[in-house]
């Protein structure tokens, strides 16, 4: 985590390639933490979550998969959320009344907030949508999952880590 | 004989339905023309791939263009072309008027790139609008990146060089 936080550290403003690689490393390390305000204006806090398994989903309004999975992670947020599952979705658009519109539409039921090129960096570079870590109930990145992906996998390894320990 | 003709209307014309429905099934998924606002509607000869760009970029003495990233501000502050400018996103209104301003006052012949990056190609809502809005300005000599995932595996991740920043 320590690694991945000075990587976003220093790509900002900085021009340097290095840090893109840093998507790999995420995984088994300690989920970045970071603190947000979520659309309603509340604080979107990540450690809030240790002891939960985390699906972390960056999204957008504009992504077309986007809008087909959302819908799917609030079904899982139902059906998994008293097994101990949290869905925090950030949205990478520029203009927050969108993300409130797509939410509305979609009844979207977990959490969201706004997201930005600080959060993307820190996550190793959020360079396409969408991008969706798992996150044990340890606060370690266990699985990270690029672009339009088979949902059936994502969900496999969400049950896997809610009946983990 | 009447029932037999008229159950033979019946099946010619369930028949004739089907093919319609066939047809139209093989239209939408295979042989449908890409909407003119898709990235698949951009022609062949216009994309640009990575290694090229790159190249040429790195290239003395030869022309460069100006490349405008016409998708997501967010992605784009993250992660960009060095050199590229933001002008988008072409799929809104607002970020096509951002392009046209941009390029209005530059001669049609200059040469242009425009990229996005921000899902798999065939998904992009960005690109192809702003393509066509270019070329219903009279610019003749754009290229679109051809980035097939996004900008992340296609561009950063091979070692391309990026900048960061608004």
């Amino acid at each position: 985590m320590l690694l991945a936080g000075l990587v976003g550290a220093c790509l900002a403003g900085s021009g340097s390639h290095a840090g893109f690689a840093a998507a790999q490393t995420l995984l088994n390390r300690k989920a970045p933490e970071f603190k947000r305000r979520d659309l309603n204006g509340q604080t979107l806090d990540l450690a809030r979550y240790r002891g939960k398994v985390v699906l972390l989903n960056f999204w957008a309004t504009w992504c077309a998969p986007c809008q087909l999975e959302m819908p799917v992670f609030a079904a899982w947020q139902r059906q998994y959320g008293p097994r101990g599952l949290q869905v925090v979705g950030i949205s990478m658009d520029d203009d927050p009344a969108l993300a409130r519109r797509s939410v509305a539409r979609l009844q979207l039921n977990y959490e969201i907030a706004m997201g930005d090129e600080r959060l993307g960096a820190l996550y190793g570079g959020v360079m396409g949508l969408p991008t969706t870590f798992l996150i044990d109930r340890n606060g370690v990145v266990r699985a990270q999952f690029q672009g339009e992906t088979d949902l059936s996998s994502i969900e496999k390894q969400v049950v896997a880590l809610a009946n983990g320990p | 004989m009447r029932s037999g003709l008229i159950n033979r209307a019946v099946i010619v014309a369930v028949f004739l339905l089907l093919l319609s429905f066939g047809a139209g099934q093989r239209a939408t998924g295979q042989w449908a023309t890409p909407s003119v606002s898709s990235a698949s509607s951009i022609p062949q000869a216009q994309l640009i791939q990575p290694e090229e760009l790159n190249r040429l970029l790195k290239t003395r003495g030869v022309e460069k263009p100006l490349i405008l990233q016409v998708g997501s501000h967010v992605l784009f502050a993250e992660a960009h072309i060095p050199g590229s400018e933001y002008a988008g996103p072409g799929s809104q209104d607002a970020g096509l008027a951002a392009l046209h301003d941009r390029v209005a006052p530059l001669p049609r012949k200059g040469f242009i790139v425009i990229y996005c990056g921000c899902c798999p190609w065939n998904r992009c809502p960005n690109v192809g609008p702003a393509y066509k809005s270019l070329l219903d300005m009279g610019f003749k000599n754009v290229k679109v990146l051809y980035l097939a995932n996004n900008f992340g595996a296609d561009w950063a991740n091979k070692g391309f060089p990026v900048e960061t920043g608004r």
